[in-house]
């Protein structure tokens, strides 16, 4: 019997089932009080077909899951080094072609003529309001992040209080809050825009001085319960914030610059627009920040703190700068947020969309502007996808589950992201050969 | 305008109940190549560690004469700013930023001391595009000076040690100091790296007029370079002056070099 129990084709056999069975208790039919076994019952015997292909029992489909599984497995394993090389070699090449200029210009002006065209090409309210509230925010909100985690390091889980600092700062210039605006007026959106990041910046700075002293774990611990505090003040501070009603109704912008005159309404298309412009804006500016003095000092900072001090850069300094930039990105995805959504609400800004913003950066490549803006799309347009039409037995909570499994693939497969910096990806490849830091982010022990 | 590049007085360090450094004393003269010896765990790191800030003694002043010729207090100031002040160094094992090139890491040295200019670095204005330019052609000049100039694009973790230290000393000399503190310089080399190293040490002092601090475990090369030696052993100086009187000195050959009958220059350890 034990021998028997070590064969590993076996075992691998056996996990692979055990995996497939878990899958399909987490994904089958809840249970209830009086039917306590409804869902167990249900995991397995619930009919189901197999991809269309024929009806079955539920089982079956998992059992040849379990099957396919452990087809690849063993694959992996004999044909590992091989899979693994072209894959590299697949991968590696398209990007070798990118790393030229002129492709890389003609690419990215390309993406800017679709992402211009994009609510003609996909004209559909559900993706028109999709494509500004989950995508463009979110992408912002990742852009900004990636300044904090991927060039500077520091792990952020409170990033979210930034956004709804931003938002909350909309609600007050333009009259909506139950406190006064300044100077009672009723303000545009638009001179939001500058005062939001102001004071979001300033949130930054006062958060970041005295914190960003502290070391990975520590920094994450105070930014998580930075976050809660903001959530938790706009909850309760009726007089001030409205509570969990949430404020009144914020106007929409309005613009009379010059010759150019529009009025923002509830259509979402105009603020896509007013999006993708700061969007670009913003990006052009951190891709000159990751090449200029400041990149490469956070970089010195991420890889060897005492050395970089040796040669006199203060990291403190160029920490709190990195938390001071990326807050004013979150909170000018917080002016937009507010101001297309009509109102704001503490329910909006939780723990957990700060941890899906860290996911998006994670997912992308931490420190690659253009892998987190390419993770952030993929994710929050298959998110999107999720809820516009849902497969058959899928709930929304659901999707946390299958965004925890990927990230648990990303780790094992691609650790440095979908479209790893440069920079990064040497830094792991050094520290797993045992040499140089790798930062807290990634490993979380302070050196 | 002082003579005196560092000037040492009675400085003590502990560590809770660990005394690190007894009362050391030291100076150092402007464009002085000036050795710290001692048995390992003397304290030398410790010394080196509280002439950049990185160590705070709790007894005794640690001056310094900066470019301007003004004399600062190095004990209270945090150690990025004993850096800019004018004191560079290298590292025991050396410290790089590996995922850079070679050239990247000297540039960081080169741009150090510029003012940050946010708005500047985002838009890449004049003066960033100015900025750089000069870091640039100094991160040349220097490769050039160290001889890593044809391994400028070289990502630094590929080097030799021997390449290691030199790209070290390059980028402390990036940020134009007034001293290089150099801390076992010749670890890891071979001996034909060696020579090469103590030709660029005095190089270095001869050229720039950068004053050299080392600590050393390596006799011939201290011996070759140091004007003068200070010998530490248990946290205290025990002896100092040329090379010639410290070999000589009966001290230092019962605390350093062993017992006398003993032929062979290294310590023990």
């Amino acid at each position: 019997m034990q021998t028997f129990l070590r064969n590993p084709h076996l075992r691998r056999f056996g996990i692979s089932f055990l995996v497939m069975e878990l899958v399909a208790l987490m994904t089958g039919p809840p249970g209830s009080t009086q039917t306590p076994t409804a869902g167990f019952r249900g995991s397995f015997f619930e009919a189901s077909s197999f991809y269309g292909l024929f009806r079955t029992q539920r089982w079956v489909v998992f059992l040849a899951l379990a099957v396919v599984v452990f087809a690849i497995w063993s694959g992996w394993l004999t044909q590992g080094s091989v899979i693994r090389t072209t894959t590299s070699k697949a991968l590696t090449y398209p990007r070798a072609v990118t790393q030229r200029k002129p492709v890389r210009w003609s690419l990215l002006g390309v993406a800017l003529i679709v992402a211009l065209l994009l609510p003609r090409i996909v004209d559909d309210a559900f993706w028109h309001s999709a494509m500004t509230e989950q995508i463009g925010v979110f992408v912002l909100l990742a852009t900004g992040l990636n300044v904090v985690v991927g060039f500077a390091g520091l792990l952020d889980l409170g990033y979210v209080a930034f956004y709804a600092i931003g938002a909350y700062t909309t609600a007050w210039i333009t009259g909506s809050l139950p406190t006064p605006a300044p100077f009672h007026g009723h303000f545009d959106p638009f001179v939001a825009i500058p005062v939001a990041i102001v004071i979001v910046m300033v949130a930054g700075i006062l958060l970041g001085a005295p914190t960003l002293r502290l070391r990975g774990d520590y920094l994450a611990i105070v930014t998580l319960g930075f976050g809660e505090i903001v959530t938790i003040f706009a909850n309760n501070l009726y007089g001030i914030t409205g509570g969990s009603q949430g404020s009144g109704p914020i106007p929409h912008p309005v613009l009379h610059v010059g010759p150019l005159h529009y009025v923002w309404s509830l259509k979402p298309v105009p603020y896509y627009y007013l999006l993708l412009v700061f969007l670009v804006i913003f990006l052009i500016a951190f891709s000159l920040l990751e090449h200029s003095r400041i990149g490469r000092a956070w970089t010195a900072i991420r890889e060897d703190e005492v050395a970089a001090e040796s040669v006199g850069i203060n990291p403190l300094k160029y920490k709190v700068m990195a938390f001071a930039i990326g807050a004013s990105t979150a909170g000018f995805a917080g002016v937009v947020t507010a101001s297309q959504s009509n109102n704001v609400f503490p329910s909006s800004f939780t723990l957990q969309s700060s941890i899906n913003i860290l996911v998006l950066v994670i997912f992308g490549g931490m420190g690659s502007i253009f892998g987190v803006v390419v993770g952030a799309i993929i994710i929050q347009v298959a998110y999107s996808y999720l809820l516009h039409t849902p497969p058959q037995g899928y709930q929304s909570a659901d999707l946390y589950m299958y965004l925890g499994a990927l990230l648990v693939l990303m780790m094992i497969f691609r650790p440095s992201g979908l479209i790893p910096s440069r920079r990064r990806q040497r830094e792991m490849v050094l520290s797993k050969a045992g040499e140089g830091h790798m930062d807290e982010v990634l490993t979380g022990d302070t050196p | 305008m002082s003579d005196l590049i560092f000037n040492v007085d009675s400085v003590t360090l502990r560590f809770g109940g660990v005394v690190s450094l007894n009362d050391v004393s030291l100076h150092q003269k402007r464009g002085e190549i000036l050795a710290v010896i001692g048995p390992n765990g003397a304290g030398k790191t410790s010394l080196f560690n509280s002439l950049t800030g990185v160590y705070q003694p709790q007894e005794g002043s640690i001056f310094f004469t900066n470019r301007e010729g003004k004399v600062i207090s190095i004990i209270g100031k945090k150690a990025h700013r004993v850096a800019s002040a004018g004191v560079a160094r290298t590292f025991q094992a050396s410290r790089m930023f590996s995922a850079l090139t070679t050239f990247e890491n000297v540039k960081i040295g080169a741009e150090s001391h510029r003012g940050i200019g946010v708005i500047g670095a985002m838009v890449k204005g004049p003066r960033t595009r100015r900025g750089e330019r000069h870091s640039d052609e100094r991160t040349e000049e220097l490769l050039k000076f160290v001889g890593l100039y044809d391994k400028a694009n070289v990502i630094s973790s590929s080097l030799s040690y021997g390449d290691r230290r030199r790209l070290e000393i390059a980028r402390g000399l990036a940020t134009d100091p007034q001293v290089l503190l150099l801390d076992e310089p010749a670890a890891g080399t071979n001996p034909a790296e060696k020579i090469q190293l103590t030709e660029l040490i005095r190089k270095v002092r001869d050229e720039m007029g950068v004053s050299i601090l080392l600590i050393e475990h390596d006799m011939k090369l201290v011996m070759a370079l140091a004007e003068r030696l200070y010998v530490l052993n248990f946290g205290s100086v025990i002896a100092e002056g040329s090379p010639e009187a410290i070999r000589s000195n009966p001290v230092v050959i019962e605390a350093y070099l062993g017992s006398s009958d003993d032929e062979s220059e290294k310590s023990p350890s």
